[in-house]
């Protein structure tokens, strides 16, 4: 039986599509004003983004800094345009301002700032810390007996920093099963694939190893995304990792699986046809 | 003289001088703190004897977190907790915290503005035996460059206390050096404290030379202090021990007064207080300064006494510079 109907998931459907589209007007904004930005990532985590944003997190745009939130910590912040659209969308801000990405001035850093922007949890940016923040967050909500969730979202490519394993140790010392982590299995980093760059393989081996539960799953598949979360908020003891397997650019054929759009921007003449293939996708009249 | 408004310890420049290591402040002062506010958590990466965060963990046992031999692990976890509400002391040596994650202490703590504490022990040459790899003495440097940083280095285990119970309450990052040998208690109960003031222990109402100093040096700066008197030479003896923000304004006075100074830190001498003095009177009142500290050498194996000794650090070292800067001006 699943959590959540049929509607909802194609409601999800076309609000991921919607995030898509904004990320990617953002991005090319950005290119055009020589600011540059990350392409690939954004968009294959723009289903888990949307299912968060949309479905899963109990939590209040207009009231960013409520008590009993459930905290979003990004990690990789470099895949924060998809971040920001998603915000946007939910109603933190207004949709037009992801167009400001990453230009003077703008509260849309090129990666995250905690202090720029009301509802970016932390600045991040620097690989490898996001996970030991969240496990600090859900160790301080376990001390006050808090009920809120803490989700962090990391790369794959991370996993190669040390910093992240410290936290993953720490996080199964003190059984932080109000810590779920969704890691980013897109198989890129800047200079390759990361099998090759540094192998990470067998990453579920490597979690359980060191005390996790682990779920893999497809993660561009909105019912089993919004499905699997909440199997890992019943799972008593252990933090969890989910395992997005997802596809690098996701919804534009150009980008998907080329690691040489991890950091570049569409083009200003390749908007429209992205954007047409994404609304072709999810079934939008244009 | 000693001054007399600094209220200092009766024993002060007697061999009766209780010794005492400034990482006990910590530990005292953590305690403190966490008795006023429950926020008050105190982190340790396998170290907790030495830091003196067993203290804490022994008088608040669930509010006291390890997190084993993991100092960026340390550093990012607090940043979690400061980000939460806590209020995080986070304890190592000072060359592997900040020395090791000082990234992430500028990621996660300084740039998202979070108040964690880091508390750098056995910083300093005067760590000793342990040797060049444990005497961290880049750390005032390293820290000071960060925005958002306060950095206050006390001189004995009673301003460590004081700088650690208002460090819990500053709502601010903040970087408190601590070290590991025994030094004398110079400062009382009574002496005036504050965070970003800087006070006088020794005052001249003419000094021919002023010394700004900070850390447990301080001590070696009143023995010279003394010495250069019975000699006919008057100082100042200022105890900066923040340095970060410095308090210009009592800086700028003694420079002003005294038209020579020598700066006085157990670091090295680029980077530290002394760098942060210079900055500061380059631009307002070019002075003379002469810079007791390391001079861009790493340190030994030996004691502190032997060390500081060696490396020209002890009161000895200080009046010389004195003399020689005062005839700079």
């Amino acid at each position: 039986m699943s959590y959540i109907t049929e509607e909802k998931v194609q409601e999800l459907q076309k609000k991921a599509c919607a995030v898509r589209e904004t990320t990617i007007r953002s991005l090319v904004a950005s290119g055009e004003n020589g600011t540059g930005g990350h392409t690939a990532g954004p968009l294959g985590m723009a289903d888990i983004f949307t299912v968060l944003y949309f479905h899963t997190l109990n939590h209040d745009p207009k009231n960013p800094d409520w008590e009993e939130r459930d905290r979003l910590i990004l990690s990789n912040g470099h895949i924060t345009p998809v971040r920001y659209a998603a915000m946007a969308h939910a109603g933190y801000f207004p949709v037009e301002e992801c167009l400001t990405l990453r230009q003077l001035g703008s509260r849309l850093q090129g990666h995250p700032e905690r202090t720029k922007l009301p509802g970016v949890e932390t600045t991040s940016g620097p690989l490898g810390s996001g996970l030991s923040q969240a496990a600090g967050i859900a160790y301080a909500a376990k001390m006050d007996k808090k009920k809120f969730f803490t989700f962090c979202l990391t790369s794959d490519g991370e996993h190669q920093e040390g910093n992240t394993w410290e936290g993953a140790m720490f996080a199964a010392k003190y059984r932080l099963n109000n810590l779920i982590q969704i890691m980013d299995r897109n198989n890129i980093q800047i200079t390759g694939d990361t099998e090759d760059v540094m192998p990470l393989e067998p990453l579920d081996d490597k979690y359980k190893a060191f005390g996790w539960h682990v779920i893999s799953i497809d993660g561009h598949n909105i019912e089993v995304i919004a499905d699997t979360i909440e199997e890992a908020k019943a799972i008593q003891e252990k933090p969890t990792v989910i395992i997005a397997n997802t596809i690098p650019g996701k919804g534009v054929k150009e980008i998907e699986n080329d690691y040489r759009w991890h950091g570049m921007p569409p083009k200003k003449d390749q908007e429209e046809s992205f954007i047409a293939q994404l609304h072709d996708a999810c079934g939008v009249n244009h | 003289m000693l001054n007399k408004q600094a209220k200092l310890s009766d024993n002060i420049l007697t061999d009766a001088i209780e010794m005492k290591p400034t990482r006990d402040g910590f530990g005292l002062g953590s305690i403190e703190a966490g008795k006023k506010d429950e926020r008050v958590v105190v982190l340790s990466a396998d170290l907790a004897e030495s830091v003196r965060a067993e203290w804490f963990q022994k008088e608040f046992p669930d509010r006291y977190i390890e997190v084993g031999v993991a100092e960026q692990n340390l550093a990012t976890v607090a940043a979690g907790l400061a980000n939460y509400g806590k209020i995080p002391f986070f304890t190592s040596y000072a060359a592997f915290s900040p020395g090791r994650n000082w990234e992430q202490i500028r990621t996660t703590i300084a740039l998202n503005d979070v108040p964690a504490k880091v508390c750098g022990m056995h910083a300093g040459v005067q760590t000793g035996p342990d040797g060049a790899t444990h005497q961290m003495l880049e750390d005032i440097a390293i820290m000071r460059a960060m925005p958002n940083m306060i950095v206050v280095v006390p001189a004995d285990s009673e301003e460590g206390r004081k700088a650690t119970f208002e460090a819990a309450f500053n709502g601010k990052p903040t970087y408190l050096r601590f070290g590991r040998e025994k030094m004398p208690v110079m400062t009382t109960d009574d002496t005036p404290f504050q965070i970003g003031k800087a006070y006088y222990l020794w005052k001249a109402e003419k000094p021919d030379v002023g010394i700004i100093g900070c850390g447990p040096l301080l001590y070696e700066a009143l023995r010279a202090a003394k010495a250069l008197e019975d000699e006919g030479t008057s100082v100042s003896v200022l105890n900066s021990h923040t340095v970060k923000p410095l308090d210009e304004e009592t800086v700028l006075e003694l420079a002003k007064t005294a038209g020579a100074l020598v700066t006085v830190e157990e670091h090295q001498v680029i980077g530290g207080l002394g760098s942060a003095v210079a900055e500061f009177l380059a631009k307002k009142h070019p002075t003379p300064i002469e810079f007791i500290g390391m001079q861009d050498e790493f340190g030994q194996t030996g004691t502190a006494a032997q060390l500081i000794k060696h490396y020209k650090l002890d009161s000895a070292a200080i009046a010389e510079a004195t003399k020689k800067v005062k005839n700079r001006k």
